[in-house]
């Protein structure tokens, strides 16, 4: 009995418990809340892998180089540079008084340790070969950067907006190891510095007072809030919580583009969609046709209006349009109509030596998801419906998926994506050559790799963009993969923000936006 | 009694060593690994990755490397977030985890135990058929529908609440998560205290209170609630299991940073040690709240003593 009277007491310490224990700061004003669609799986420059990261990175930190709203290339932490005759050798000449979060000046040995670091084994860095082509880098004074290179790189500048190329705080790196990125710890050089982390929740930057442009940094905090669902993101959108969102959900899509059409904003986004084939293993070993034949029959016009339905670009080509210096080549049947598209799909399925009588059995796997599941039902249909093939669609949790993919033993047909790391043509189609082991179809074509190969050693951008240009129309001759769609970026921007600009590489930096009002 | 918690304890140990052990082999039986990626890595930086988080080793050896860290309290680094240790995660995830798991049993206790009595009094009647009507559709709705539909309502339309995880203090960001998470525990609980109180009621010493001239507030409270408390108490252990873990959907839904959210980020990504971590921490936590629930057990109901 004396128990029981404690039940109502146990009741109320919990209700305290579940009060207490935050602090009731409540002080929003200026400050900018952003959506991220997962947890940053880390924040040092090295280790991190994701876009996500990449994110909250270019607004932390600064490379030599960096992008404008509308994504032209801007000078940064250097403000300009020299590129010798041969495009071998460029020298950068660093921003006087550019400093750290913490006072220190920023010097060219830092973006040399920073290099030393990507590549040192031990840092076990994702983009370990990021750099690759630079045979050395050096700083013969404190402003002064020399970067020299084993061949040709056009897209080395955009190649150094990425946080893997940032310059790295060497004191606090020996200080803290390779604990140094967090808050209290992390020195950084951008427009903001690191203030709080709750991971899998949020990311407070708070303005970084010694950044050397910070007179035009706006905004003076930033939240990124991980949002795993994208209806709960949508919802805390129109709540007021959030100014702008990661993505839309495609069942909201409509919806929203007749509600809050102002807010919305889609823009072409260097990606592509695209289903491959294991080209190890019958029945698409050594059979182009049959795999063209299935790539003829995806309507892709009405795969992107009725299906994924956000704006998505039919894709007839591997490299996505608006790439730099780039025109990709079209699948050659991308001219004809879907009906002639089908006759000719039917003609070669039968040459392949499949009918009605004996279809074609397939498995396509495709991780679990359900937009996934309905792009994958809907070509299963337009297969089943153009040329009697017989398709088991087989959903499979990511890592599974990358699994058998990877073991090449299983697979026969999976969806797949490529994003440009950077905003070049090369980024793409490298990943087809023979030995990338991002090749998960495993292409193995000599006059691709040896059209790559020529492509490399051009210092003429007009004929080394020839060469890529001929690579991917051999490449596409070939169908190792369906290209089937171009991804969009899309994101709900509140109408107080200002300075949001659309660009292909979705980059959107703090230190770009600002308030309406506080203007 | 001592003795019997002593011999409990002692007990748990075998049973805690083999769920760790299977949860071992179950994640590492899993297709793939952590640093798994659509952009596939050469194998020079594949191997230095595997190197550096010591997932190049032999099964067997990693298991040890992994007991070894247990012994001396170290439940190893996440491989999800990579810059924080498991221990701090579960130091960071838990008290969220518990402070609305609290507030949300504490919420289910009251509602439910005070709905279910009275539905039992008014057995049959209007009243009893509304709070088993809500407790069905308590138990049968799904979080994963109550929490968008609650958050639509409350928060989007009428601005009341706030839809997320806020970073500020804002006490309300409880609010709708514990209510979601309460939902299917008060729909049980009433349940439960309707049905055990009916039996009690129906009891000889029920009719001796009455038949004392006692007023039924006073049965109820003095001589019913007690004996009609003993199911509700052995489902607490259960319960209180369901909210912790059956917190995964709400968390994620309102961007909680609690252990659900980090156990299903560890799952999907491979974080071995994080789930292992998680894990090794619930299954604990269990056993001591079983351990906990049999010895007040015997505090209440006489008829139970330990030896």
């Amino acid at each position: 009995m004396k128990l029981l009277r404690l039940v109502p007491l146990l009741l109320l310490l919990s209700i305290v418990a579940a009060c207490g224990g935050d602090d009731a700061s409540n002080l929003t004003a200026n400050t900018l809340q952003r959506a991220l669609p997962t947890a940053p799986e880390t924040l040092d420059q090295h280790k991190a892998r994701s876009t996500q990261a990449a994110d909250i990175l270019r607004d932390l930190g600064e490379g030599l180089v960096g992008y404008s709203p509308d994504g032209e290339l801007v000078p940064a932490a250097a403000t300009s540079w020299d590129v010798s005759e041969d495009g071998l050798t460029y020298t950068f000449h660093l921003r006087e008084g550019a400093k750290w979060s913490n006072g220190d000046p920023v010097v060219a040995a830092h973006f040399v340790a920073g290099v030393e670091r990507l590549v040192n084994p031990a840092t076990a860095a994702f983009y370990a070969e990021f750099l690759s082509d630079v045979a050395r880098i050096e700083a013969p004074d404190d402003s002064t950067l020399v970067l020299t290179l084993t061949r040709p790189t056009p897209y080395l500048l955009s190649l150094l907006t990425h946080p893997a190329t940032f310059p790295i705080h060497t004191p606090s790196v020996s200080e803290h190891g390779d604990g140094f990125a967090r808050p209290g710890k992390f020195v950084s050089n951008g427009a903001y510095q690191l203030h709080a982390w709750v991971p899998g929740s949020v990311i407070s930057l708070r303005r970084n007072e010694e950044y050397w442009n910070n007179a035009a940094t706006s905004i003076d905090k930033v939240n990124y809030h991980v949002v795993v669902q994208d209806t709960a993101e949508l919802n805390r959108y129109r709540a007021g919580e959030l100014h702008i969102t990661s993505t839309v959900p495609p069942d909201n899509f409509a919806q929203v583009q007749t509600e809050l059409s102002d807010q919305l904003h889609v823009a072409p986004y260097l990606g592509v969609y695209y289903f491959g084939f294991n080209l190890s293993r019958p029945p698409f070993k050594d059979n182009p046709g049959l795999r063209q034949a299935l790539s003829m029959a995806i309507d892709r016009e009405q795969l992107t209006t009725k299906v994924t339905g956000r704006g998505e670009a039919p894709a007839y080509s591997w490299v996505p349009p608006g790439t730099n210096n780039y025109e990709p080549p079209a699948l050659s049947y991308s001219a004809m109509t879907q009906a002639e598209r089908n006759q000719v799909a039917r003609n070669l399925y039968k040459a392949a030596g499949y009918s009605e009588e004996n279809p074609l059995r397939i498995e396509l796997r495709y991780n679990t998801s359900d937009t996934q599941r309905r792009t994958a039902a809907a070509i299963q249909d337009m297969w089943k419906e153009t040329l009697g093939v017989e398709t088991t669609l087989v959903n499979e949790e990511f890592q599974v998926l990358l699994a058998n993919i990877r073991q090449g033993d299983i697979t026969q047909v999976f969806r797949s994506s490529w994003i440009g790391d950077y905003n070049d043509a090369h980024g793409f189609l490298k990943i087809l050559e023979s030995d990338n082991p991002a090749n998960s179809p495993g292409y193995q074509s000599d006059e691709f790799d040896s059209l790559m190969r020529r492509a490399a050693q051009q210092t003429d951008l007009a004929s080394r963009r020839l060469y890529l240009e001929e690579a991917e129309r051999v490449m596409l001759a070939d169908h190792p993969t369906i290209p089937i769609y171009f991804y969009v970026s899309k994101h709900l921007v509140s109408p107080e923000i200002e300075g949001w600009g659309d660009n292909v590489l979705d980059y959107h930096y703090s230190q770009h936006l600002s308030f309406k009002a506080a203007q | 009694m001592l003795r019997y918690t002593l011999l409990r304890i002692l007990g748990a140990i075998p049973t805690l060593l083999l769920v760790i052990a299977l949860a071992f082999l179950m994640v590492h039986a899993a297709p793939g690994g952590p640093f798994d990626d659509e952009r596939a890595l050469s194998p020079e930086i594949e191997a230095n990755i595997a190197a550096a988080y010591h997932l190049d080793e032999p099964l067997p050896k990693q298991f040890l490397r992994y007991m070894g860290g247990l012994l001396r309290g170290d439940l190893g680094p996440s491989y999800r977030y990579l810059d924080y240790t498991v221990s701090e995660l579960i130091a960071i995830g838990f008290p969220y985890s518990m402070r609305i798991g609290a507030a949300a049993m504490a919420l289910a206790l009251l509602i439910g135990v005070g709905a279910g009595t009275v539905a039992a009094l008014r057995q049959g009647a209007l009243l009893d058929r509304i709070v088993m009507g809500f407790s069905m559709i308590g138990i049968s709705i799904p979080v994963f529908v109550v929490a968008p539909v609650l958050v639509l309502l409350l928060a989007v339309k009428l601005h009341w609440l706030p839809a997320g995880w806020t970073e500020t203090g804002d006490l309300r960001r409880y609010l709708l998560p514990v209510i979601t998470l309460a939902l299917p525990q008060i729909a049980y609980i009433a349940r439960l205290t309707r049905a055990s109180m009916i039996d009690v009621l129906s009891r000889d010493f029920i009719r001796t209170a009455y038949a004392q001239g006692l007023g039924t507030a006073t049965v109820v409270r003095v001589h019913a609630l007690k004996p009609a408390m003993l199911p509700v108490l052995s489902y607490m252990g259960p319960a209180i299991a369901a909210v912790l873990t059956g917190s995964v959907v709400v968390e994620e839904i309102f961007g909680i940073p609690g252990l659900g959210q980090y156990f299903i980020g560890g799952a999907l990504n491979r974080d071995y040690t994080l789930v292992l971590g998680i894990v090794v921490f619930y299954a604990t936590l269990i056993i001591a709240l079983n351990l906990l629930v049999d010895i007040l057990y015997g505090v209440i109901d006489p008829r139970v003593r330990y030896r």
